[in-house]
């Protein structure tokens, strides 16, 4: 108490009191703001969880209605469970890496490692008629900052059953139509490799003036949003390329079963 | 009551005023020009637009409440940073707060809540006001600063998300069969989407509420 008073009866201009009185305030705020980043970490979490698996149910086109849910929560892991039965992570070799999760890949780390020592996540997705989807996560640049996305192939490994790509701050209007179910639309059926070779891999490329209808690797472009398209484009590309020999693994067990 | 000393009813005239002049006459955004940016920002659809004002005026009301009972023990030469730690703290919990309970909110706003610690309202605020007046005055001014600022963030919003996308609180009022690719004769108006016509729509606010009350319009 005594040092309490002394404080207190202290100039409060001389630089004794400013510095005791900066380190309290700094020492309360520092407590503070742990206990509450402490308390709030899991609920912040388990949303960032969900809405990872939003965006991989999208791409499969299972996650509508998830806007309407009562219990956003219930209703996206009760999906995803059903949906996604099997994930797995490959190398650029087309080997299966053990004892990492795919789910918990961090794209971002990923992608900035040489492809060689990548490790590729994979979602098998399987869908109420019994077909199996692959689902394969993207991140790439968009013009102001990361883009990212899911696509899923049918188990030819070649043509795209879905896809929906998200983006951090497109501009509104322009770039930011990358996330629209339009512009998502337009990658259905398209494929990745040509013909049947699966050595020829070409990826689906974003076309400025529009695609024709009937190129199977070119989808519209979006007026405006140059940088944007072409980031996606890239990143379709990077992404896809270094799952090649795991599509031609994969190919060859369907095919020899 | 009567035989002790004269205390001030809590909403006594002054402190009413202290709630509604920064509504008005002392509006914030439209009369001292002050947080335009994030005005800007976070007003292209309704909802992000509301959650900034709650968080707007959650951190004004209280830095003010802070700083001012803490007023007469702030070493005057580093009052400002002393300012900016109790803003920064409150605005970070808000911002923690909005992440783990409407995260998808959350997204939108992005850096937006992050950024209400530069905005030039709570400061101004918390020199001009809580360092020389008593807490619940100080919390009264914060509330009423933070709901003229928000005011002007919701007309803003309304008006963009109506004209920019045809919803309003993301329902759709202008018919889907309305919209000339579905063969009919109406288009969203893209620019209002864009920042620009923000700025153009609060100049609008401006202009209307200085015809109205003409001792704003300065000489």
């Amino acid at each position: 108490m005594s040092l309490l008073d002394k404080i207190k009866s202290m100039d409060r201009n001389s630089n004794a009191y400013t510095i005791i009185y900066s380190s309290v305030m700094v020492i309360v705020v520092a407590m503070l703001l742990a206990i509450a980043s402490t308390a709030l970490k899991p609920a912040q979490t388990k949303n960032v969880e969900t809405e990872k698996k939003i965006d991989i149910l999208r791409s499969i086109g299972k996650a509508n209605g998830v806007e309407h849910a009562a219990n956003k929560y219930a209703f996206v892991s009760e999906n995803f469970n059903k949906y996604i039965p099997e994930q797995l992570v490959v190398s650029s070799k087309g080997d299966t890496i053990t004892g990492v999760v795919a789910f918990n890949v961090d794209l971002k780390v990923e992608m900035s490692k040489p492809i060689e020592q990548r490790n590729l996540p994979v979602y098998k997705a399987k869908l109420d008629d019994g077909s199996i989807k692959y689902i394969i996560p993207l991140r790439g640049r968009g013009l102001w900052g990361p883009i990212w996305g899911y696509i899923a192939l049918n188990d030819d490994l070649n043509t795209i059953y879905g896809a929906t790509f998200a983006h951090q701050g497109e501009t509104p209007g322009l770039g930011a139509e990358i996330s629209t179910p339009e512009f998502q639309e337009q990658f259905r059926g398209k494929s990745i490799f040509q013909g049947d070779s699966i050595l020829t891999f070409t990826s689906v490329k974003v076309l400025k003036g529009g695609a024709t209808p009937n190129d199977p690797h070119g989808v519209d472009a979006i007026s405006g949003g140059t940088i944007t398209s072409k980031g996606l484009e890239s990143m379709l590309f990077d992404c896809l390329v270094a799952y090649q020999n795991y599509f031609e693994k994969e190919k060859n067990s369907i095919s020899h079963e | 009551m009567s035989e002790v000393k004269e205390k001030e009813p809590l909403f006594s005239a002054k402190n009413l005023k202290l709630l509604t002049e920064p509504i008005d006459s002392r509006n914030p955004v439209t009369v001292l020009v002050l947080g335009i940016c994030s005005a800007l920002a976070v007003t292209v659809k309704l909802k992000p637009a509301i959650v900034m004002a709650l968080s707007v005026i959650v951190v004004t009301a209280f830095s003010n409440l802070i700083i001012s009972l803490i007023r007469n023990s702030i070493p005057n030469r580093i009052r400002i940073i002393v300012q900016l730690v109790v803003i920064s703290s409150l605005v970070i919990l808000v911002d923690q707060i909005l992440k783990a309970y409407v995260y998808d909110v959350s997204k939108q706003l992005s850096v937006f809540v992050g950024l209400i610690i530069t905005n030039c309202i709570i400061m101004g605020r918390l020199e001009a006001f809580a360092l020389g007046n008593k807490p619940w005055p100080s919390f009264l001014d914060g509330i009423g600063n933070g709901v003229g600022y928000g005011l002007i963030l919701v007309i803003v919003a309304f008006f963009r998300e109506f004209l920019g996308s045809g919803t309003i609180f993301n329902y759709r009022v202008i018919p889907i069969d309305w919209y000339i690719k579905n063969g009919g004769f109406y288009e969203n108006n893209g620019m209002m989407i864009l920042p620009p016509m923000a700025l153009i729509t609060v100049g609008i606010i401006i202009w209307i509420q200085r015809s109205r009350n003409r001792k704003l319009i300065e000489d």
